[in-house]
């Protein structure tokens, strides 16, 4: 066996087993870090696809994270409110129904994944990655300054919304869920890399001549990751909003996307199991270095400066060595 | 006589004071091998790019199997069966050689946007490939990562990726380049037989390959093409010897 | 949004939102309002571009993002207030600032940033944002999560009535004259002395020169200081018309960078441009949007979607650019 495939076996092992033993051992705060570990790195496993495949550094992803959050809220909010979202020319109302919501976060994330990207992908570099920035203050200021839903002060759900035949209020049930998607996610993104798509869109990262004398469209390759990577970062965006039952226009600032690079790049970009392994050690270093110190992100920075610098590989590359990751 | 699977008709692109080509007209006809030369400068690469479709010409027009195909791009022509190597090498240095063969056999079937099932695992894409890479000789690196070939064995890729789209013309930028005697010998008997399948349009400087293979020859200089012709018409045309030799004669 | 000086309907300035008089006179009020809001927003993207000629100054040279940028605007800003406190002198504080800055940038640039110039934009960005982490936590570490306050010196605090019966605080047009003046003396280092000539040789051709013998990394290391030192100048400048606190840098690093990114990165001329189209568009937006959403809603939507409009105006300004030209207004081709 591979290194890196035992160290992605032992990482998916310890991120179940110990929300298991925490909860023989009924230490629920365990299972919610857990849990917040799960659902950070789905974020990440989203923007893995566009940045460690495709390449794209995207410094906008918390905006499909961020939609992701407010569709749950708004959902939900009016579901509590019993206060329907449209009335004319067709009644919708709220729901409190979790398979729903994720469907309503992820087809939302996707389609403004699509726009945003057909626009932002025009250009390349470091157009790139502030373009996808401005997009992302875009939507910041405006759910700071839109009313309806909060404005700056966010929305909050009382109760976390369900799922048939499983009672999400139990932290270990909510977990599991969480872990099941992630898992699902994982299994996609697995495949999706070793697909023809996964192979031209790694290409276009390296050479995009190459792709286009193939004759690939190397745009359409990009928007197509770019979607299905904000798509699921907006899943993760409405289990995050169900974990806290609560969303704020943080969710969409860009340190958020900054955030979700940091889980990605120290786990080891492009490695399949890299944003699992970056949002643990992130979740880890939150917890026990927070409570040492409240500055602990003066730590944090060092160590992602120290990555950047000496250890490109990210966590997964240092124990695993440089084998080529997608074969 | 038979209509020219490719041609240029007046084709003109300016940068700024400086016209890169001026009015070249050529046509690359089936089963031949079509060598385009010219000494430095002479504008082959900004010719070439204009043909493969990545550069827009100012004027004139690009015909490929009969179709205006100016206004079209990199994709659609390549679509159309124009498959292209490089002067530099435009490989994906980090996939392995097969990757980089199952890269061009993904684009020629059209198969870019499948997600789910792994590519080693489609026997069609993996046939076209390793066939290719066998064509070329590098069946034995299929395994290797292709930032570590030679800077031969690239060369040798970059024709088996085209390979891998079963063209129907190639256009070929220094494919000798950097090959070494006998690398050089056996790319020019590969190519000589190759010209059946497709012809070849070939931008050359090692002018021994050139010689031994072109049926026609196109000079460029300055941008403009002074001659054309076969080997024979070229060695002996005045305009040719005094652009290459400085001669007087 | 720290940095955003858009006065929505306020009542304490004159002319805000007094009850409606006679036609003209409303009108008039109207127009000095208009021309007092203008001003701020060309004060607002004065500041604007000091901070972004540094950044495009340091992208258009050595090809680098800095996103800790904004960090060197908070270090000039603390700086000033700890050295106004202690000596009292607001001229000392603006030198403490340029001091301060331009020292925090040689450091780092020594330390990190040259490390950077040879990595891709991912390993710029992710580098710079650790070094924000750090700069902010120990800032707060040192200085606590309170804000200062930095006094603006008390020949400067008053109004100035400008032709056309406008009041302006003579601060406020104080930043414009040193920003201008900075702008000026900027476009003569760049096109009239030697080190304005290896900068744009620089720009064009690094190898060349270093080949010409130039030390270059001691060129890199002074550009960046010069970069720093204009970005604590804006932090201290600003930091006497709002608070100074830890993360004040952000807002205005995003929009500078908005603003290099319309102008065309690596352009000085395009950062002052952007700049002043960036300063004027959201102060103006902010105070026209919801006046021109109050002709057909009623006002209190018209407050909410105008203000939610004005607050993503220049982000829509530069996606709105980056469409229609994708390396921007004066950017070189990619």
């Amino acid at each position: 066996m591979r290194r890196e495939t035992l160290l992605n076996a032992v990482i998916m092992g310890a991120l179940l087993l110990v929300p298991l033993w925490a909860w023989v051992a009924d230490e629920p705060f365990t299972i919610t870090l857990a849990t917040r570990v799960a659902i950070l790195s789905l974020a990440g496993v989203g923007l893995n696809i566009a940045l460690g495949l495709g390449g794209l550094v995207s410094l906008g992803h918390a905006i499909f994270f961020g939609i992701g959050g407010y569709a749950m809220g708004i959902l939900a909010s009016h579901a509590q409110d019993y206060s329907p979202l449209l009335e004319s020319p067709f009644l919708i109302e709220g729901t409190k129904s979790m398979p729903v919501i994720w469907l309503v976060a992820i087809v939302t994330s996707a389609l403004a994944a699509l726009v945003i990207g057909a626009l932002s992908l025009r250009t390349s570099g470091v157009y790139f990655i502030m373009i996808t920035l401005a997009f992302g203050q875009m939507f910041f200021f405006f759910t700071i300054s839109w009313p309806a839903y909060g404005g700056e002060d966010g929305l909050s759900i009382y109760v976390r919304n369900g799922f048939p035949g499983l009672n999400t209020l139990d932290p270990i049930q909510f977990f599991a869920i969480c872990f099941v998607l992630l898992s699902l996610a994982l299994f996609a993104s697995s495949r999706i890399s070793r697909s023809p798509f996964g192979l031209a869109l790694t290409a276009a990262r390296q050479s995009e001549t190459r792709v286009l004398t193939v004759g690939i469209d190397s745009f359409r390759l990009r928007l197509v990751a770019f979607t299905i990577s904000g798509a699921i970062t907006g899943l993760a965006g409405a289990l995050f909003a169900d974990l806290n039952r609560f969303v704020s226009p943080t969710m969409f600032s860009w340190q958020t996307s900054g955030e979700i690079i940091i889980f990605v790049i120290l786990g080891g970009v492009g490695r399949l199991f890299g944003p699992v392994a970056g949002a643990a050690l992130f979740i880890l270093l939150e917890h026990f270095l927070g409570g040492l110190s409240e500055f602990w992100q003066i730590y944090l920075g060092f160590l992602l400066l120290a990555v950047v610098l000496f250890a490109r590989g990210g966590l997964i590359g240092t124990l695993a060595g440089r084998e080529v990751a997608h074969d | 006589m038979t209509e020219p699977v490719l041609e240029t008709r007046n084709l003109t692109k300016r940068f700024g004071a400086l016209t890169a080509s001026d009015g070249v007209s050529l046509d690359l006809r089936a089963g031949e091998i079509h060598a385009l030369i010219g000494p430095n400068g002479a504008g082959k690469s900004t010719l070439i790019a204009q043909i493969a479709g990545s550069l827009a010409p100012d004027e004139g027009s690009v015909l490929f199997n009969g179709e205006d195909v100016t206004r079209l791009d990199t994709v659609a022509r390549a679509r159309r069966g124009l498959g292209r190597t490089f002067q530099i090498s435009a490989l994906a240095m980090e996939h392995t050689v097969l990757q980089n063969a199952l890269l061009g056999a993904v684009g020629a079937t059209g198969r870019a946007f499948r997600f789910f099932r792994p590519v080693l695992k489609d026997t069609a894409l993996l046939a076209r490939a390793t066939e290719a890479l066998a064509r070329v000789g590098l069946q034995d690196l299929a395994a290797r990562q292709t930032a570590e070939l030679s800077h031969g064995q690239r060369r040798q890729l970059e024709v088996a990726v085209a390979l891998t789209l079963k063209p129907r013309a190639f256009l070929m930028d220094e494919p000798m380049a950097g090959l070494g005697a006998g690398g050089s010998k056996r790319l020019t008997t590969f190519l000589g037989e190759l010209r059946r399948e497709a012809p070849i349009l070939l931008v050359e400087h090692d002018m021994d390959a050139v010689f031994a293979l072109a049926d026609r020859i196109s000079v460029l200089v300055y941008g403009r093409l002074i001659a054309t012709g076969t080997v024979d018409e070229i060695r002996a045309d005045r305009e040719v010897r005094r652009a290459y030799l400085g001669e007087d004669a | 949004m720290p940095m955003s000086m858009s006065a929505r309907c306020s009542t304490d300035r004159p002319g805000g939102c007094k009850p409606p008089g006679q036609l003209g006179r409303r009108f008039l009020m109207s127009l000095v309002l208009l021309m007092e809001q203008a001003l701020n927003g060309l004060q607002f993207g004065i500041m604007l571009f000091l901070m972004a000629a540094g950044l495009t100054l340091i992208f258009g040279v050595m090809g680098l993002i800095n996103l800790a940028h904004g960090s060197l605007y908070m270090v000039g800003a603390f700086a000033a207030a700890a050295v106004a406190g202690w000596s009292g002198s607001f001229l000392l504080a603006l030198v403490a600032s340029l001091a301060a800055a331009a020292l925090a940038g040689t450091l780092i640039e020594l330390l990190v940033i040259r490390r950077l110039y040879d990595r891709g934009h991912l390993d710029q960005v992710l580098a710079t944002f650790a070094l924000i982490l750090i700069f902010s936590e120990s800032t707060r570490w040192v200085f606590g999560s309170f804000p200062l306050y930095l006094q603006v010196p008390a020949a400067l605090a008053g109004p100035i009535t400008l032709p056309g019966g406008i009041q302006y605080p003579v601060y406020r047009l104080l930043i414009i004259a040193v920003g201008l003046a900075v702008a000026a003396g900027l476009f003569l280092l760049i096109s009239r002395t030697r080190i304005g000539i290896r900068i744009r040789a620089g720009e064009n051709d690094r190898e060349m020169i270093a080949a010409l013998g130039v030390d270059i990394s001691r060129l890199y290391t002074l550009v960046f200081a010069l970069g720093a030192a204009l970005a604590g100048l804006a932090g201290a400048l600003v930091g006497a018309i709002q608070s100074v606190q830890v993360g004040m840098g952000e807002p205005v690093l995003i929009l500078a960078l908005v603003v290099i990114v319309i102008g065309g990165i690596g352009s000085i001329k395009g950062a002052l441009v952007g700049a002043l189209l960036v300063g004027l568009t959201d102060t103006l937006g902010g105070f026209l949007l919801p006046v021109l959403f109050g002709a057909f809603l009623e006002p209190s939507a018209a407050a909410s979607v105008g203000s939610a409009l004005a607050s993503m105006l220049i982000y829509i300004l530069m996606a709105g650019v980056l469409i229609f030209r994708p390396t921007g207004l004066y950017g070189a081709g990619t």
